[in-house]
């Protein structure tokens, strides 16, 4: 049984004859921040999604805490409810507020009520500079806003880890700043994350650790000055050429 | 050949004593020489029995022929056709000479199509199902749940006549009345007698015949007219041979031969 | 006002001008034409009779009534079971596959069956199993074969907006740790439904005019007592006054309807 907070052994997963991860083995520590790097299509959304069980895995397995929590026909709820994810599309509910998106999980599912919930949910938004905003529909958001709704969502289920799918591809690139900020307060914070990113800048200032994939296996992975200065292997140093170029 | 048998019409014609009627006619029809017929579809006994008006059975098919033959046709010179209730009240053209399906005679309907004199006076009948222990008088009816067709004058019979309690149900046809009845949703149906006999022993399984109106106890009876275009000049042809199948009691006799069940039915006091 | 909004302003007043020419220009046409047509008079006195259109208005707005009862009774029994055939149809789990296929046969039927066929088939045919009254009323089983014949249209509507709700946000809710249940409630279904107002909105307006086929199977409503107005005064003016206080009903509601769905995008732009 893994020590880790959260551990991946041979991991593999396939869309019809897409094998798309390939023996992934992995242990995050609680606190630890790490950046997942690679070219698209090379298993890095996929391997989030695996490991929070929204993708059931074909082999491996996936452990918390101890527990192995990719195994079949275990009652997912209170697995999802630790384990946080943010997507590069915010996936905001349109038909409820940016309060009521927040407040939703936590009062159906945490059973909290009302008040007590309305204050920690509006405590969060402070937190994260939307107080002013949290009345507001998705539509009557910016990008970055709504991206940042959809962290505070996430977080408002206390999760014990979060995973972030690329949350900053899709926003245009004066609204990257305020989002990569709601990151560096979390690891401030000390929460420990799981990023797929492409924001290079990024994960070499804060990461504890980079992975980079390729062909649905982690080629190389190590603390971000080795990886971004010296890659000891050859695709890797191709793709931070391309990247970094 | 053709002249020929032209000759023998004329002269079977004129030896039946129609040489007026048949002049009377000439040119009046849709199709020169043919008497064409409209009825229901289908049609029901006991006004043509087996939904064949052809064979001449049945009391409107009996009529037809023997009205056909005093306007001056022989028997294969009358075509048969058929229309629904609204075909025949529609303005504009139609495809028949004259429209046989128990058409009642108002003054309304008299304002868009023409009708000849009446070939038979139908009273009005109550019809239940047998077993409901029910009494023919107009106090038992008031109680009673009426189902009506929308199309006949027995609906404001019911209304001022019976006067019930509730008010009635209304169908589109007999069908659907007497299904209404099986249903157990209405108690009684008002029709004209000869369609409540008809109904009571064939249709409505366990059917009674509760009673009938007298004819002069309505306040408008209902005469059965042949329906004709407004203004067709066929209408005193028509009436004149009705006239004649009234004199020589050739309409006496088939109104015995076909509509006689009209016995044995009590009166509604 | 700038250059740009003064070419706009014309260009506006100028398309008005089109549309408020061609418009009189094609009344025009029918107002001189259509009586200039050899069977207008009979047209006008058949279906447009003044005398007959004030003497029959009360009674037919009355008879309006029942279908106006009978259409807010049916309603949330329709949008009940639509919502819960349509998420019968959705179910994911195998072990529900039974309620699933239940869903999809009820949906081919009674989509598949004209609403008629229905009414008389259940409208007779369950009362004549021998219910006693007032359970067997035509009321009652007319009623239910409005409900399942719509409400097997709204659960399609219901489960196409279902279906168009992005997966993203089925995971998303998902994700968060919300049972499947709570994720159709409060995510999936609030949006779907909003989704399928419009088309919801004209399977209620095909209902209040299919709720006078009720009439078939006995209910006096509005489409009946025109029928017999129609009967009695040889005259088709009744069903025009019915078409009339239909449209009254329907076009504000279908225009509210809209009203409300704009508002409700406006709100939220």
């Amino acid at each position: 049984m893994p020590e880790a907070k959260l551990s991946l052994r041979s991991v593999h997963k396939s869309f019809g004859g897409n094998h798309v991860l390939r023996g992934i083995d992995m242990d995050v520590a609680t606190g630890e921040m790490i950046c997942l790097i690679g070219a698209s299509g090379s298993g890095k959304s996929t391997l989030l999604r695996c490991i929070n069980q929204l993708e059931p895995i074909d082999d491996g397995s996936v452990w918390l805490d101890g527990q192995d929590i990719s195994e079949p026909g275990l009652d997912l709820g209170p697995v999802r409810r630790r384990i946080g994810i943010v997507f590069q599309s915010y996936n905001l509910f349109p038909h409820m507020s940016a309060l009521e998106n927040v407040v939703l999980a936590p009062r159906r599912v945490l059973q909290e009520d009302g008040d007590a919930l309305n204050a920690r949910a509006e405590a969060l938004f402070d937190r994260f500079g939307l107080a002013q905003h949290m009345r507001k529909y998705p539509d009557q958001l910016s990008g970055g806003q709504q991206q940042r709704v959809a962290v505070i969502r996430a977080l408002a289920m206390r999760p014990e880890i979060m995973l972030f799918d690329e949350i900053t591809a899709a926003l245009d690139p004066e609204l990257v700043g305020e989002v990569l900020n709601v990151l560096r307060q979390l690891r401030a914070e000390g929460m420990t994350m799981l990023l797929a990113t492409h924001e290079m800048g990024f994960a070499r200032e804060l990461a504890d650790r980079v992975c980079f994939m390729d062909g649905g296996v982690i080629v190389e992975e190590g603390p971000p000055g080795q990886i971004f200065s010296d890659p000891k292997v050859a695709r890797t140093q191709a793709f931070l050429r391309t990247v970094l170029r | 050949m053709w002249k020929y048998l032209t000759t023998a019409v004329l002269s079977t014609a004129l030896m039946s004593g129609a040489a007026l009627a048949q002049s009377c006619s000439d040119g009046k029809t849709l199709v020169d020489g043919k008497l064409t017929i409209a009825t229901g579809n289908p049609a029901y006994y006991p006004w043509v029995i087996d939904d064949a008006p052809e064979s001449g059975q049945g009391y409107e098919a009996a009529v037809a022929y023997a009205l056909a033959d005093a306007m001056g046709f022989a028997k294969e010179d009358v075509v048969w056709t058929r229309t629904s209730f609204d075909q025949a009240i529609q303005p504009g053209a139609k495809d028949f000479d004259i429209n046989m399906q128990q058409f009642s005679i108002t003054a309304d309907r008299d304002k868009v199509v023409d009708f000849s004199e009446p070939y038979y006076t139908a009273p009005m009948a109550v019809l239940v199902r047998a077993g409901d222990g029910l009494a023919p008088t107009l106090d038992a009816m008031k109680e009673m749940k009426w189902g009506v067709v929308a199309s006949t004058t027995a609906l404001p019979v019911v209304m001022n006549t019976i006067v019930p309690s509730s008010s009635p149900l209304v169908y589109d046809d007999n069908a659907n009345v007497v299904e209404a009845m099986k249903a157990g949703q209405v108690d009684a149906a008002l029709f004209d007698l000869p369609t409540a006999l008809y109904l009571s022993a064939v249709v409505l399984e366990g059917g009674q015949v509760l009673g009938q109106f007298a004819p002069d106890a309505t306040a408008d009876p209902d005469h059965f007219g042949m329906l004709m275009t407004e203004g067709n000049p066929l209408k005193t042809c028509v009436d004149a041979a009705l006239a004649t199948l009234k004199e020589n009691g050739v309409l006496a006799g088939i109104e015995a031969k076909w509509l006689q069940e009209a016995t044995g039915v009590p009166l509604i006091k | 006002m700038n250059r740009r909004q003064a070419y706009e302003t014309a260009q506006r007043r100028r398309s008005l001008t089109v549309a408020g020419i061609s418009t009189a220009a094609v009344l025009a046409a029918i107002i001189l034409l259509v009586p200039l047509t050899p069977g207008w008079p009979q047209v006008r006195a058949s279906f447009f009779d003044g005398g007959v259109f004030a003497q029959t208005f009360p009674t037919l707005l009355r008879a309006f009534l029942i279908d106006v009862m009978i259409f807010a009774w049916s309603v949330p029994l329709i949008l009940t079971l639509g919502l819960a055939i349509a998420l019968a149809r959705g179910a994911r789990a195998p072990a529900l596959f039974p309620l699933r296929i239940f869903g999809a046969v009820y949906v081919d039927v009674f989509r598949g069956v004209p609403v008629v066929l229905t009414i008389y088939l259940i409208g007779f045919g369950v009362p004549g199993l021998g219910l006693p009254r007032p359970w067997n009323s035509p009321y009652i089983w007319g009623t239910v074969a409005l409900v399942l014949t719509y409400s097997a249209y709204i659960a399609e509507v219901l489960r196409s907006g279902i279906e168009s709700i992005h997966a993203s946000q089925r995971n998303a809710a998902i994700c968060l740790g919300l049972s499947e249940r709570d994720t159709m409630r409060y995510v999936i279904l609030p949006q779907a439904v909003r989704r399928v107002v419009p088309a919801n909105m004209n399977m209620l307006v095909a209902l209040q005019k299919d709720v006078a086929l009720l009439s078939f199977i006995g209910p006096v409503e509005i489409l009946r007592q025109a029928g017999i107005y129609k009967s009695l005064l040889a005259n088709f003016t009744p069903y025009v006054v019915a078409a009339v206080i239909f449209l009254i009903v329907t076009v504000p509601a279908t225009r509210y309807a809209d009203h409300l769905l704009n508002r409700d995008r406006d709100a939220r732009s």
